[in-house]
């Protein structure tokens, strides 16, 4: 008797093969959810206890895609159930219900692989997560060669780890090296890479996907894991053989060489995987459990999966798109200014199909701009991820020019010229003069306020903020701001954009800095403020990136260019007064540009030389700048990376009680790609949520007390200390 | 409580690690029993008068496992009556041998025992007795495991050593044993290897290169900057002490100590067992201890130890004539010099484990022995032993002419 299904359904053909075709209703994509796994249940028995059935193939019936993986707001009840079970039935009881709850779907698979009848998974598209934790507990796995077909395991990039059995079958079919450099890296695999990897069998064509897994149940395939059969050799040996030995010491110094030891997950499955290998399957499969729910359970797959998957998700779903607004048309834009940024706009928007009018002060400027965007995309070409009718193409959106009027049918006008109000005010009279009433006019201004720049434009309510981090084409966060007067439409405008062009936007209140610089200027600050206190250079740019920082502030400092901070603290100084700029900073910064004419790397030379074919390397000169040369020894690396990341993230907390950001997704999705804020944290207020206001505030003072009143918690901070009160609900 | 008293020590001549070194022919067993016998036979000594025998052995498995010292005990001669005991704090072995030998003698629970240690690293090869520490995730990131030459390197890096001072020191080492060696200081102690026949297997160190010069040494290459770099330990090192931005890597084989087959032992006894034996004491065991140190720098115990026995001892620094810090790098010895600013002519002046070898459970003992020769030959009172030891810790002792 078939089972009721609702997301299945299963075909027997005359040689007693089923196929098991999986097509949620309603739903683009399949993924894993209970329902799935209950029905998944039913069809195992119903395969394993039929003698007619020989075997079962099972394919997606989605036209371009196997499955995305587990639903992970799955994941996030099972975190909720257990907090609530903890109350009803107590720590104990919640705790071993956890356990057993976050294992169902291991379970599942195991015994879908021990049934006794073949399985073989027939995979065409995204494969990934979950479901290609299903694929590997299947006895065949045939993948499509198509562009859309990858398989892979990236449960490590939102702070979990594959707990479903995918730890130990890979470990089991590839090489331990490449077994854990697949999993930690949770990029998604082409197919010959992943056949390259013994991770699937077979690699065929789309409409051959089927039959060639049938053909393999037909020719005898069994119900049978190399790993469940009597003298099993496992691909690298066991773990203590002078093999072993080769790989885990390495593999452990290369996870904190990766992860600074940052990373609960990454530990938890290199463990899962070290102590697996030495078990028997169902052991393994139940130690890679105890890890799972342990990992679950922690702050840092919270805080990530919230971050990076829910909230990103939202963000990118148009969570603060201005409800009502229709969909914007956004099919050619006007970029004004053919340099590094207006370049690189020029490019994102042509690579999204979008038409570019290019504009700089003479034709030859407009044309350098071209090459740059050229210069793009000939190194995708050379990479393969583009061809050259793509290239062709992409050269034919973008039309370079020094004559406004070409702005006449543009649907919106993003301006990246240099960055003064003068030549900024002169170019936003110009474009407004040529293009039309209805389009939209975006300033990528850094450090001008929008409002004020809204001034020259009359039509105030369509004057708005797009903010482009540097590179433009990598960087995938985008500020839009909102001026005094910008309407809904713009933001919708705004929004669209940058959804077209595949990067996420977080909204943001006009003010210096917007979000992101500000918080990055404090980062940078504390930095140098430690160089002056004699904590030696190399010690504070370990512990940002111990701190989980991708680059530590000095070298952040010569990359953006120490004279660009430099004029930022001038205009800043200029616009808000001496107490708004730190005096030791400035000097120091005074005299690395005057003094030295040390500008960073783009002149060769920063707090870091840059040596020709040679990594980089701190200054010796920098010593200048120390009022003492401190013992490494005597000095707390914790207090040094508690500064680090308190000082932003009491700047998205100012952010927030400032009104400049108003949603703390935004605070968090922005700081982490923005700049890549520690991102383990889940962000910088995601951090204090974690910590607790309370201590948060506590860590603050006290820091305060040592280093002064930067430190100091604003109003909103204290209150929800004192309130016990999260930013989150 | 009672004085545990050094009356005799032997040593093996050190034999390369390697298939060609001259002890490879001579099993674990056998070399483990050659100290214990030679022991018995030149102090003419009653096998009923024994306690106890340890040895130090840091690799104690196959032909060295399942406790090699009662099997050498046994061997040599000294019946059934005496026990035997297998330890292993790694390096220290030999050293924690004659400690624990000597605790048990100070505590009047034991007369009289014989302590070393033999390891034979040609043919059981280095590390074969495995362990978690280095590949168990749970304990290889909390402790910043590296491979101990990184961990020297790391040492040099932080405090100061260029590779030209690393290697000054090495051919000082080969220096002084070169000279020891010819004028006979080690001829009490050395007790030749022999075959069944009494021929002779070995009669030197043989890992010694006493024509070693900075230019020799100049052309290594340094042994563990790919590892570092490939095996992720440079991060390791960094984080485990992030003033450092790059590692210098200044060791290589000819700055760091020799991979050697070797056993040795010394006979203690209290007062009265010496008596009894017919037996006059050389020294006194003063004191000892024990320390846990930085793991990462893996190698700097020898300077945390010896300040805490000093302070348990009621002693300085300054009332130590000779000094053994064991040479199993280079850096190692120079951060010991470093540390207490002790005067390098009274710092292994007879050459060390660089000229002729470490032979891991071994020694702790050997330099002991060498110490004791030492003070013998100038006339001297009180030295101190030290080594360094894998996975950060230290061991040390004091030990004063009678």
């Amino acid at each position: 008797m078939a089972p009721q299904l609702t997301q299945f359904s299963i075909l027997s053909d005359a040689d007693g093969i089923a196929t098991l075709q999986w097509d949620m209703p309603g739903k683009s994509m399949n993924v894993f959810t209970d329902t799935t796994m209950a029905e998944l249940d039913a069809v195992i028995d119903h395969v394993a206890g039929d003698p007619a059935i020989k075997g079962c193939v099972i394919v997606s019936g989605k036209p371009d895609s196997f499955s995305g993986g587990a639903d992970i707001r799955m994941l996030n009840g099972l975190a909720e159930r257990a907090r609530e079970n903890e109350k009803t039935q107590g720590a104990d009881e919640s705790n071993r219900l956890f356990f057993e709850e976050s294992r169902r779907l291991s379970l599942l698979f195991r015994k879908l692989e021990t049934c006794g009848k073949p399985f073989a998974a027939a995979i065409h598209g995204v494969c990934l997560g979950g479901a290609f934790e299903l694929a590997l507990a299947c006895h065949f796995r045939v993948v499509s060669d198509d562009s859309k077909t990858r398989v892979g395991l990236p449960e490590i990039k939102i702070g979990i780890f594959p707990g479903a059995g995918g730890t130990q079958r890979v470990a089991r079919l590839s090489a331990t090296g490449d077994a854990l450099l697949m999993m930690m890296k949770g990029e998604p695999l082409k197919p010959q890479a992943a056949q390259k990897l013994n991770l699937v069998h077979a690699v065929t064509s789309k409409a051959g996907i089927v039959q060639r897994a049938k053909d393999w149940i037909k020719a005898g395939g069994a119900g049978l894991q190399p790993w469940d059969q009597d003298g099993f050799k496992l691909p690298s040996g066991p773990v203590y053989s002078k093999a072993g030995m080769m790989v885990w010491p390495a593999a452990s110094a290369i996870l904190r060489k990766e992860t600074q030891d940052n990373y609960p997950a990454a530990k938890a499955l290199l463990q899962s995987v070290y102590e697996g290998l030495q078990l028997p399957m169902d052991a393994a499969l139940r130690v890679e459990s105890r890890y799972f729910a342990h990992i679950l359970k922690g702050q840092v797959a919270q805080a990530m999966i919230r971050t990076l998957f829910v909230s990103m998700q939202s963000l990118n779903k148009g969570a603060r798109r201005p409800l009502g607004e229709p969909a914007t048309s956004i099919r050619r834009i006007g970029v004004i200014g053919a340099g590094f940024m207006g370049a690189g706009i020029a490019t994102v928007a042509a690579l999204a199909g979008i038409d570019v009018v290019l504009i700089d002060r003479d034709q030859v400027a407009a044309d350098k701009g071209l090459a740059s965007a050229d210069k793009v995309m000939a190194g995708r070409v050379a990479k393969g991820r583009a061809t050259e009718t793509e290239r062709t193409a992409f050269l034919a959106r973008i039309t370079p020019t020094a004559d406004f009027s070409a702005l006449a049918d543009v649907d919106l006008v993003v301006e990246a010229v240099f960055e003064d109000p003068a030549v900024k005010a002169e170019t936003i009279k110009k474009a407004e003069a040529a293009m039309p009433a209805s389009a939209v006019f975006a300033s990528n201004t850094s450090t001008l306020p929008i409002t004020d720049l809204a001034h020259h434009f009359s039509r105030r309510p369509d004057f708005i903020g797009i903010h482009f981090f540097s590179p433009v084409d990598r960087m995938q966060l985008v500020e839009i701001i909102m001026g005094k007067e910008t309407g809904p439409k713009a933001l919708a405008t705004a929004f669209d954009f940058v959804r077209l062009i595949g990067k996420t936007p977080i909204v943001v209140n006009d003010a210096r800095g917007f979000f992101a610089n500000r918080c990055v200027l404090n980062y940078l600050l504390e930095g140098h403020l430690m160089l002056h206190e004699g904590v030696p250079p190399a010690m504070i740019e370990n512990a940002a990136r111990m701190a989980g920082m991708p680059v530590g502030p000095l070298a952040l400092t010569d990359e953006v260019a120490i004279d660009l901070i430099h004029k930022i603290l001038k205009a800043t100084k200029a616009a808000l007064g001496s107490k708004a700029v730190d005096p030791v900073q400035e000097a120091m910064l005074t005299s690395m540009v005057e003094t030295h004419g040390r500008f960073g790397r783009k002149n060769g030379k920063g707090f870091y030389e840059y040596p020709e074919g040679a990594p980089k390397r701190l200054w010796s000169g920098l010593s200048e700048f120390r009022t003492r040369a401190l013992d490494p020894d005597s000095i707390d690396i914790a207090e040094l990376k508690h500064r680090l990341l308190v000082t932003q993230a009491l700047e998205a907390a100012r952010s927030i009680e400032e009104g400049i950001v108003t949603d703390p997704r935004e605070a968090d999705v922005g700081a982490i790609l923005g700049f890549g804020f520690a991102p383990y944290t889940g962000g910088p207020i995601s951090m204090i949520d974690g910590l607790g206001p309370n201590r948060f505030v506590a860590l603050c003072e006290a820091l305060a007390n040592q280093h002064g009143p930067r430190f100091l918690p604003n109003a909103q901070l204290r209150e929800m200390a004192v309130k016990g009160e999260r930013f989150y609900p | 409580m009672s004085d545990a008293f050094i009356y005799d020590h032997v040593r093996t001549p050190r034999g390369r690690g390697k298939p060609d070194g001259s002890l490879h022919e001579v099993t674990a067993l056998a070399l483990a029993a050659a100290p214990l016998s030679a022991l018995k036979g030149r102090n003419r000594l009653n096998p009923a008068l024994v306690d106890d025998v340890v040895l130090g052995c840091v690799d104690p498995v196959g032909e060295a496992g399942g406790n090699i010292a009662r099997a050498a005990a046994l061997v040599a001669g000294y019946g059934i009556g005496v026990p035997g005991m297998q330890i292993n704090r790694f390096c220290a072995s030999g050293l924690d041998a004659i400690n624990f030998a000597s605790a048990q003698i100070m505590s009047g629970q034991q007369q009289m025992a014989l302590a070393g240690g033999a390891e034979s690293m040609s043919r059981v090869g280095l590390g074969a007795s495995g362990g978690a520490w280095a590949a168990d995730p749970a304990i290889a990131i909390p402790a910043y495991f590296m491979p101990q030459g990184i961990s020297a390197d790391l040492i040099a890096t932080k405090y100061g050593f260029s590779r030209a001072d690393a290697d000054a020191f090495a051919v000082e080492s080969q220096k002084r044993a070169a000279k020891a060696w010819t004028e006979g200081y080690f001829a009490r102690s050395i007790e030749p290897v022999c075959d069944v026949n009494g021929l002779t297997i070995l009669n030197r160190d043989e890992h010694m290169r006493p024509e070693t010069s900075l230019q020799s040494l100049g052309s290594l290459k340094p042994s563990f900057a790919a590892m570092a770099e490939q095996g992720g330990f440079g991060a390791v090192a960094i984080q485990a002490h992030p003033e450092v931005e790059f590692i210098d890597h200044v060791h290589h084989a000819g700055n760091s100590s020799g991979i050697v087959d070797g056993a040795a032992a010394v006979l203690l006894g209290s007062k009265e067992a010496g008596v009894a034996a017919g037996l006059k004491p050389r020294a006194r065991i003063k004191a000892f201890a024990n320390i846990g140190s930085d793991p990462a720098l893996m190698l700097t115990g020898p300077v945390d130890v010896t300040k805490k026995l000093l302070k348990n001892a009621g002693m300085t620094i300054n009332d130590i004539d000779i000094f053994e810090v064991n040479e199993a790098f280079a850096s190692v010895v120079l951060r010991f010099i470093q540390a207490f600013g002790v005067d390098p002519a009274k710092v292994n002046p007879n050459g060390g484990a660089i000229a002729m070898g470490h032979p891991l459970g071994a020694t702790g003992a050997i330099i002991l022995g060498t110490a004791l020769d030492e003070l013998e030959r100038t006339g001297k009172t009180t030295a101190l032993i030290t080594l360094c030891i894998g996975a950060g810790m230290g061991t040390a002792t004091i030990i004063e002419r009678v």
